[in-house]
């Protein structure tokens, strides 16, 4: 069963973001790394690179396959998990804590379009 | 959604909580514990693989040797009873229809093992080709259930768990034998460059030998690690390396294409490539970065696409990113530089054989 955290806003594409103050930390839901399985590698976005809500910022490839990653807010990357490039199983260890980018939010109000750990939980049932 | 058919261990999948997804018209089991859990199982110790979806087709009759020898590359007249070879069967135009086993039994019989998505393409065709040979062509599929039991301790378990007499079984051979009272086809063959055996016997006995493997440890395996394991020594997979529009010798397996013998469907085809050169060929090449060339992307150099990525991963044995390609044959020497287009950018690579990783074969 996938775990989900209160608190934290989650999208349709399966990312998840906690926000601290006026920044986001972006990363992927527990259910996607257990749908993608074991994860071998992160295509990080770079710092300074600007989004838009919806936007491709990356992709995280299991053994199989490549997700594109989908920023749920709008922004400038102030941070990248540098942890990741050479241990990119810490998604599959733990999810919430394997953040990919801490983002500087230019559109705070974003989150409120989002889901809560509720009706995330409801919108991945439904998916299965 | 196409009507996707269950191979006899579905409930076992499915019990196992194993990751489900269509292949071939079937409905395949991806992986159980996680895809480099499995690999690593098989380069090591020991993994098995569900591979009843596999097509088992049989010919027989007073032509059938001259038959197969009429539809397949590779030259069946020196098998003997017991011994397997694989190769492909061809179009006229030189492309693939089929890579596959051929199993010589005894008497004018044997067995040719398929592909799950190719089994009515491939009976179709071997009937169409048949006028005028006296053989009889049943595509036995349904009736057989198979497992593929692989990895440096297939022979001790095959042995001690399942009692069977195999240890002097040599490489592409086969026995037919009994298992608890039902008939039993025991080879020593595989698709992961490690040791191990194929079994192909009822639904009802692979489902218990499945059962009594399982008792005793061996890793279950899917097809996500069957993959990326017979990715990893070259091995190629039909739909990728091979294909209707690719033939053995662009795949860069032209020694399973025998030209000398008398004839065969496909042979002028072939002779032509083999003296007058090809167009494009699959080959290997290593990344320097740790980004994954998948299936499909571009391959490029001197600022155009020269071809495509037919198979790639992040090499679990060896930690590598590396892909086999179908490129333009005037850049497919060992060592030439080329890119690979993954998402936004280019990676720099260097054309490489296509073995990553060394086979462990045994007898």
């Amino acid at each position: 069963m996938a775990k989900t955290i209160e608190g934290l806003y989650y999208s349709e594409s399966h990312e998840w973001v906690r926000i601290e103050g006026e920044y986001g930390y972006v990363g992927i839901t527990d259910y996607a790394q257990q749908a993608m399985g074991n994860i071998v590698y992160v295509d990080m976005p770079e710092e300074d690179d600007e989004f838009t809500a919806g936007e491709e910022f990356g992709a995280v490839e299991s053994v199989k396959a490549a997700s594109d990653l989908i920023s749920p807010v709008s922004g400038v990357v102030e941070e990248i998990n540098n942890d990741l490039e050479d241990k990119p199983e810490l998604i599959n260890q733990d999810a919430y804590s394997a953040w990919i980018m801490k983002i500087r939010l230019t559109n705070p109000e974003e989150k409120d379009s989002l889901m809560d750990a509720t009706a995330y939980a409801a919108f991945c049932e439904k998916e299965q | 959604m196409e009507n996707l058919q269950k191979t006899c261990l579905y409930d076992r999948h499915i019990a196992a909580n194993a990751k489900m997804s269509p292949f071939g018209g079937f409905i395949m089991p991806i992986e159980y514990t996680g895809i480099i859990n499995e690999h690593n199982a098989v380069r090591h110790a020991a993994g098995m693989f569900d591979v009843s979806h596999m097509g088992e087709i049989f010919v027989t009759g007073p032509d059938s040797e001259k038959f197969v020898n009429h539809v397949f590359t590779n030259d069946v007249s020196a098998l003997t009873p017991g011994k397997i070879q694989y190769g492909m069967m061809l179009y006229p135009n030189g492309g693939t229809v089929d890579d596959l086993l051929v199993y010589k039994m005894n008497g004018d019989k044997w067995l040719l093992v398929v592909n799950a998505a190719n089994i009515e393409k491939d009976y179709e065709w071997i009937k169409a080709n048949s006028t005028g040979f006296d053989v009889s062509i049943d595509n036995d599929s349904p009736q057989w259930a198979q497992i593929a039991l692989q990895g440096p301790e297939a022979e001790g378990i095959a042995v001690k768990t399942l009692g069977l007499d195999v240890a002097e079984l040599s490489f592409y051979s086969f026995k037919e034998t009994e298992w608890q009272g039902k008939y039993l086809i025991v080879s020593r063959t595989g698709y992961t460059g490690e040791d191990g055996f194929e079994l192909y016997s009822d639904p009802e006995t692979i489902i218990k030998m499945w059962d009594m493997l399982a008792e005793a440890g061996v890793v279950l395996c899917g097809l996500g690690c069957r993959d990326t394991l017979r990715f990893e020594v070259g091995l190629p997979l039909y739909g990728h390396e091979l294909s209707e529009d690719i033939s053995p010798v662009e795949g860069g397996l032209g020694m399973f294409v025998k030209t000398d013998k008398p004839e065969f469907v496909g042979k002028e085809a072939i002779i032509i490539q083999k003296t007058e050169g090809i167009t494009k060929k699959v080959v290997g090449i290593e990344l320097a970065d740790k980004a994954i060339p998948r299936a499909g992307y571009d391959v490029e150099a001197d600022g155009k696409v020269i071809g495509n990525v037919t198979t790639g991963y992040n090499s679990i044995s060896t930690g590598k990113s590396v892909c086999m390609a179908l490129i333009d044959k005037q850049y497919a020497s060992i060592g030439r530089p080329v890119e690979i287009r993954i998402r936004k950018k280019t990676f720099k690579g260097t054309v490489c054989k296509k073995r990553f990783y060394d086979k462990n074969y045994k007898k």
